[in-house]
């Protein structure tokens, strides 16, 4: 082995390793030349709060990642919770506990049958979710027959449904803390750091973390070194669902009302989100910070190019070719994907 | 039967890197005759095999088939279907590798006519049936052509792909291992099908570890060893044992340890049966002692490994661990009890390749390596650098990836995983399986000169193995223990026709022939 090839070797890693990383401070110091007002605290804030829903389902369907699964759901249960948070204060007329409660309940309880269906049943995991966001989606149109739900609305049965959103939900929405600067960081943005933390944690540095990842690189030693892999692939979309329905807490916050029509996007933001992570520090596998640097990489991206005054309708597009850029990067250039 | 070979090979020679598979292997076939394989794990069978059918290249040597004209041909295919156009047809061990299991009888029969080329573009449902009633009738098969493969039984899907594989009128069938997951009421099935065959003037080489098969069908036997043929036997009454022998091989150093006996028992096994139909297994394993459990590929001794570990559950029976009833329920259970397992086929059972060596080695054991669930990574790494110089592992750091080291390495790291902690019974299965022989000693070794304070007990193919490492050998056939030999002055053909079947068991099978 020359020393040229050593360095060639090392030279690579690194591009493999911090790549990313330098693709998003390079992208960023674009931006600041380029765009006007770019680089600013509010406009640092915008692109977390962007990012802080879809953020918040992509740490959770890492987990399901992190255990050689998937969960296609998470973008329905956000939006059942959001639907069940409006229908429990506007409908049920109760108050902003009593509705998150029954959202983080939506999502344990959703995790529990997706984990069921996948470990019991023996339903590909893909299938299985794909099945449940299905049963979602028609799910939350039954009770209000498919319209959204707003106070002063007409019921099924002639009522008007006269149940207002409690001040303290839509504080969840609307409420900024101070920080430096008065009324600074979104409730939402903190959820999503407090989030991204804990999950990080979790992952990286629990026994149960660690665990999770056996199961997902190989399920069979797992099993053989003594790990319960069932229970441990049912927390996985357990906590899967509880994220999401997290999500879907502050996505009705933030709209105030049960809007049918919004939440489209969020299942594609955020499993691109977690397959960016992949490349991040070179991981070549899902990891909760890779999974925060690619959401917010997404946001970056979507803000500078607004701000550069790129029409709404090539975002898609972009978030695309940087899905496939970053899925190379993981699975291509390392070279960990063909084992 | 045919003096002449139909088919023959001549001084064949395969490598894998620098690794020599095949080092000149000379075979014939006959017409009409049964020749069967035999060969512990990593002989060489299936590279045989392999090339043969054109699945590998051939590195070295010459095959000849004989054509149409009976004039020999030089046999050299490039592809599967090469080999089987020109009448060398292979029925490999999985068998659902040989159906399509979502379409029905009739087309699995015909499916090379469908997609061999000059295949009619448009499918015939009418046509596809006749012929395929045309190949049931010749093989005798009595399937119903319509059912669909994955509504059969493995010995129907069997017959299938052997009936497709007649379909092309074969000069040479090859069977690697057919029975291995068939029933023997099934086997019997596939056996009147193969007689059949020989009367109708196939040449057959049919590979096997099942005594009772072998009994059944072979007119010759092949013994292979270490990528070479060490026997080959085939004057009536066959030599069974002798075959066995030159498959096993015996380059016995006498001087290898001294065997040792213990007192005070770890576990006790009391009429345990492990399959059904199967005689119970009684026995007793000592503190301080180590005890291999030998016997050819398929007798149960997995089956009798994962039982111990809780992985499955003994059908009657009980065991006593320490004094107490132990009866795991998981594997978490019997690693709480201090039983541990070193699986075999280390990258399907063993290796989690996301992993570095330290990560590998600590992963049964988070839980005692951890406090409120946080894992100590100073314990972790400490341990793993422990375990590191303990057996003597190859590597840069304790954060090597797996896939760096070699297959003796790889090895080193699963007996380090389970020798971090104390075990009171530690097994291993198939331990030397694809190790190179410095790391087997190095392991023989690092086992018995910590053997004290458990009872450690390896399953192993080879005999050798055992001899190397055991102070007791039990042999294992037909899902029961066979015979028991302490490792001081052992009857070497008493246990090699333990191996075999045992001198009972062939009795009663030539009774009921």
């Amino acid at each position: 082995m020359s020393s040229g090839w050593v360095r060639m070797a090392l030279a690579r890693d690194h591009a493999i390793r911090y790549g990313f990383i330098v693709l998003l401070f390079g992208l960023i110091g674009y931006f600041a030349i380029a765009a006007d007002g770019f680089v600013s605290p509010q406009s640092a804030v915008f692109i977390f709060q962007s990012v802080a829903i879809t953020g918040v389902l992509a740490l959770g369907v890492t987990a399901t990642l992190v255990v050689g699964g998937f969960d296609l759901s998470i973008g329905s249960v956000a939006t059942s919770a959001m639907m069940a948070a409006a229908y429990v204060m506007v409908v049920l007329e109760q108050n902003a506990i009593v509705a998150v409660v029954a959202c983080l309940l939506i999502g344990v309880v959703v995790g529990l049958i997706n984990g069921w269906l996948i470990v019991y049943m023996r339903v590909p995991d893909l299938l299985a979710t794909l099945g449940m966001m299905f049963l979602l989606v028609g799910l939350q149109r039954i009770p209000t027959e498919g319209r959204s739900i707003a106070t002063g609305m007409t019921m099924p049965d002639g009522s008007v449904a006269n149940g207002t959103f409690g001040a303290a939900f839509l504080s969840l929405g609307r409420h900024r803390f101070d920080f430096f600067i008065p009324n600074l960081i979104p409730v939402s943005v903190v959820v999503l750091l407090v989030l991204a933390v804990l999950i990080w944690f979790f992952l990286e540095y629990t026994r149960f973390g660690r665990m999770m990842y056996a199961v997902g690189s190989n399920q069979r030693a797992a099993e053989l070194a003594g790990a319960p892999v069932k229970a441990y692939k049912i927390w996985a979309y357990v906590i899967s669902g509880v994220f999401a329905s997290i999500g879907g807490i502050l996505l009705a916050a933030r709209l105030g009302r049960g809007d049918i029509a919004s939440g489209n996007n969020l299942l594609l933001d955020a499993v691109a989100a977690a397959l960016i992570g992949y490349a991040v520090l070179g991981a070549a596998k899902p990891n909760a910070f890779g999974t925060a640097v690619g959401a917010v990489f997404v946001g970056v991206l979507l803000q500078g190019l607004t701000m550069m005054n790129a029409p709404y309708y090539t975002q898609d597009f972009i978030k695309g070719v940087v899905l496939v850029v970053a899925l190379v990067f993981t699975f291509a250039l390392s070279g960990r994907g063909n084992r | 039967m045919g003096n002449d070979a139909v088919f023959r090979v001549d001084g064949l020679r395969k490598s894998f890197g620098h690794i020599e598979v095949l080092g000149g292997v000379s075979l014939d076939l006959h017409a009409g005759e049964v020749t069967v394989l035999m060969g512990a794990n990593g002989a060489g069978k299936s590279t045989l095999v392999k090339i043969i059918s054109g699945v590998y290249e051939r590195g070295g040597g010459t095959m000849s088939l004989a054509g149409q004209n009976f004039a020999p041909q030089d046999f050299a295919p490039k592809t599967p279907a090469e080999a089987i156009r020109a009448g060398v047809v292979t029925v490999h061990q999985n068998i659902n590798d040989g159906v399509v299991a979502d379409l029905d009888v009739a087309t699995n029969l015909t499916l090379d006519r469908l997609s061999g080329s000059g295949a009619p573009t448009l499918f015939n449902p009418g046509r596809v049936r006749r012929e395929a009633k045309a190949v049931a009738d010749r093989m005798g098969l009595a399937i119903d052509l319509k059912a669909r493969i994955s509504d059969l039984s493995l010995a129907d899907r069997q017959m299938v792909a052997i009936a497709r594989a007649m379909a092309h009128q074969p000069k040479v069938l090859i069977l690697d291992e057919p029975t291995s997951s068939l029933s023997s009421a099934e086997a019997d099935r596939l056996f009147a099908l193969l007689d059949r065959l020989r009367e109708h003037g196939v040449a057959i080489l049919y590979i096997s570890h099942r005594m009772s098969d072998i009994r059944r069908l072979a007119d010759r036997i092949v013994s292979m060893r270490d990528g070479v043929i060490s026997g080959v036997f085939d004057r009536k009454p066959l030599d069974y044992e002798g075959a066995v022998n030159a498959m096993l091989g015996r380059k016995i150093h006498l001087d290898r340890i001294v065997a040792r006996n213990s007192a005070r028992p770890v576990l006790t096994i009391d009429r345990l049966r492990i399959a059904e139909g199967s005689r119970p297994i009684s026995l007793t394993l000592g503190d301080g002692e180590v005890v291999a459990i030998t016997g050819l590929v398929g007798v149960g001794k997995t089956a009798l490994a994962e039982t111990l570990f809780g992985v499955r559950k003994p059908l009657t029976g009980t065991m006593v661990l320490n004094g107490k009833a132990y009866a795991p329920g998981s594997t978490g259970e019997a690693i709480a009890a201090g039983v541990f397992l070193v699986a075999k086929d280390r990258s399907e059972n063993g290796i989690v390749g996301d992993f570095n060596i330290q990560e590998n080695i600590s992963l049964p054991f988070h839980r005692r390596m951890s406090r409120l669930g946080v894992l100590k990574r100073r314990i972790e790494r400490a341990t793993a650098r422990r375990q590191i110089g303990e057996l003597g592992i190859v590597c840069r750091s304790e954060k090597d990836e797996m896939s760096a080291l070699s297959g003796g390495n790889q090895q080193k790291v699963m007996v380090a995983r389970w020798m971090s902690q104390a075990a009171r019974l530690f097994i291993l299965d198939e331990p030397f399986q694809g190790v190179d022989i410095s790391a087997r000693r190095d392991i023989a070794a690092k086992l018995r000169a910590s053997a004290n304070g458990r009872a450690t007990l390896l399953f192993v193919t080879e005999l050798d193995e055992a001899l190397e490492t055991a102070d007791r050998i039990l042999v294992m056939s037909e899902q029961t223990i066979v015979g028991e030999h302490r490792n001081a002055d052992i009857d070497l053909e008493r246990l090699l026709a333990e191996v075999a079947g045992g001198p009972l068991h062939s009795a009663a099978l030539s009774a009921d022939r």
